[in-house]
């Protein structure tokens, strides 16, 4: 049996095979995540861990093997999974006060689909409240922290955010106390915190991953994604967590392909696209040349590369931030005190329903609701609502046309690297600008990937960001691939 | 356009918010100036342009119209603050 801290260093791909050699059972590999995920605990990446249910998910994971039964490249694969997923009979928060104590009876398609491939749930990780966040912060449980520091500059020595909304996913998976990871991407929210994380975040074509039982925030934005090392991994997550279900009317009926054989290495004459709107002012100028740098790692594959252009590329983070908190406004009137999670006591229906929310409620979050109903509202609608569904229009028209001239895009995933935690706490809007790179795809319910491509002057790692037409996966992820392979980038460890 | 605060008021109101007095002034502060930033759409040409009902081109399922889930209080009814029998229980809401 090799070391515990070598356990935890492999990517899926490996320990799959490790296992299916029999160089060390489900069981091991999980007791040494379960360990270092206790000498990790100051990271605040998982809000729940569940060890006794690792444990019989890695014997049973066992057993089957033993009987010749292993269910594939998941089995016995130790995953940290969002704790916006509902699992069944453990807290399921969002990150939010507002569902304290909550225990679904049920289990969530995406994560019912990985257990059902033999991987095992380690615990469920941090986030920012019901998803609305890019650094981790407005989580009820408190920040998490990145395990990056930075050698050099302003943040030098201290606590980095590691990005959100899926921020404890992202930083378990960097800290190598889980292999993979489950994250949600409404905006940005698997891409961004994998730029700042080092490691790759994928989100699929909306449609690609079932929305059942995943706590719902922004419902034509939702979709849920892996977290992981490599893009292989990437590749062998999303073939366990795509798949059309029943019970979400919006995800696609077509079949799932072997993501992971498309990773061929081969790009000669993909054409890649690099949209002129993004270059942008105030981008940093390591930002810029790590775009470059990735530009040219793809042309000496074999690649073209492609000027196109995206006209409408600056109005898609305002037109993100009337859409998606409308339908927040929507999605989170259902907690109103009664049916879970926390009540207070008010003096009639109303006054309860109020208080609820008020107390169970974070800044970040009332202050979304409230913008949800106000575009939503009598003699708003049509100015803003509206507007914004027509320039959502225009934005996916953009792709669509660019799509006649290349195969995939090629942009930074982020404006920046981590920042220290309580930066940009004051402004919301300086937040929200997190993604401006990673927003447009989500409008267009494009796929796109965050590979991590190098480090930072201070020593922190940035990601490069690729995206697809509508159910292109495999074109994306073999170009991810590709961009992987070229920047060699080390992990933290 | 800047939200006053007797709008954040009626707004809290309409997403059932108790918002202190204290609180209306700043946060009608904060609101305007997202709202202010988020009005640059209105200077885009949308003359003839839908507005986009569902990002993925696709023909959902019709499922048949049989009832299959279901005829679980217990579960229904695990995670309520309040429940009396196989009821979720509230405040008094009529005299």
């Amino acid at each position: 049996m090799a070391g515990t801290s070598d356990l935890t260093r492999l990517t899926i791909a490996d320990a799959g095979a490790g296992l299916a050699a029999g160089d060390f059972s489900a069981r091991e590999l999980t007791q040494a995540h379960l360990d270092a995920m206790a000498a990790a605990r100051d990271l605040n990446a998982y809000s729940a861990e569940t060890p006794d249910q690792a444990l019989a998910m890695a014997d049973a994971s066992d057993a089957r093997r033993g009987q010749g039964d292993a269910q594939g490249p998941l089995d016995g694969i130790p995953l940290a999974i969002k704790d916006l997923f509902c699992t069944e009979g453990v807290l399921s928060t969002a990150g939010s006060h507002i569902l304290d104590g909550f225990k679904p009876t049920y289990e969530s398609t995406v994560t019912q689909q990985l257990w059902d491939a033999g991987a095992v749930m380690l615990g469920k990780t941090n986030m920012d409240e019901f998803a609305m966040g890019s650094a981790n912060v407005t989580s009820h449980y408190g920040p998490c922290l990145n395990p990056w520091k930075a050698a050099s500059g302003d943040a030098a020595g201290k606590d980095l955010v590691p990005g959100g909304s899926s921020g404890g996913s992202a930083s378990a998976v960097a800290a190598n106390i889980a292999l993979g990871a489950t994250g949600t991407d409404t905006g940005g929210s698997i891409r961004q915190p994998g730029s700042f994380c080092g490691i790759v975040g994928m989100k699929p074509t909306y449609g690609r991953c079932s929305r059942w039982g995943i706590i719902a925030f922004a419902s034509s934005l939702d979709q849920a994604g892996p977290l992981t090392r490599t893009v292989r991994d990437g590749a062998l997550m999303l073939g366990a967590m795509a798949g059309y279900d029943p019970k979400d009317s919006t995800s696609v009926d077509i079949p799932v392909p072997d993501y992971a054989a498309a990773l061929t290495g081969d790009i000669r004459g993909l054409r890649v696209g690099i949209p002129a709107e993004y270059r942008m002012d105030g981008t940093p100028p390591e930002i810029e040349a790590l775009w470059q740098q990735g530009r040219d790692w793809l042309r000496d594959a074999g690649a073209e590369i492609v000027d196109i252009s995206l006209p409408h590329t600056k109005y898609a983070l305002p037109t993100y931030y009337i859409v998606a908190p409308a339908e927040a406004s929507s999605n989170l009137a259902r907690y109103d005190g009664v049916r879970y999670g926390l009540r207070v006591e008010g003096e009639d229906i109303i006054d309860t329903y109020e208080k609820t929310r008020a107390a169970g409620f974070g800044p970040e979050v009332k202050r979304r609701i409230m913008i949800g109903t106000y575009v939503l509202s009598a003699g708003y609608y049509d100015a803003y609502y509206l507007q914004a569904q027509r320039v959502r229009t225009r934005i996916a028209d953009d792709f669509r046309a660019a799509w006649d001239k290349c195969d995939v895009i090629l942009t930074p995933t982020a404006p920046s690297a981590a920042f220290a935690i309580g930066e940009k706490m004051d402004d919301p809007i300086a937040m929200y600008l997190n993604d401006i790179f990673t927003v447009p795809a989500s409008m267009a319910g494009l796929p796109a990937i965050s590979v991590p491509a190098g480090l930072s002057a201070d020593g922190l790692p940035l990601g490069l960001h690729l995206i697809g037409p509508a159910f292109a996966e495999e074109t994306m992820l073999r170009a991810a691939d590709v961009l992987e392979t070229a920047a060699e980038f080390e992990g933290r460890q | 356009m800047a939200l006053d605060t007797d709008t954040v008021r009626r707004i809290a109101r309409l997403a059932r918010l108790h918002i202190p007095d204290a609180d209306l002034e700043p946060l009608a502060g904060e609101l305007s100036n997202i709202i202010g930033w988020v009005e640059q759409l209105a200077e885009v040409d949308t003359d003839g342009v839908a507005p986009m009902t569902s990002v993925v081109e696709t023909t959902p399922h019709l499922r048949d119209d049989v009832v299959n889930d279901g005829g679980y209080p217990d579960r229904v009814l695990a995670n309520a603050p309040d429940a009396e029998g196989e009821f979720f229980a509230v405040p008094k809401v009529i005299e």
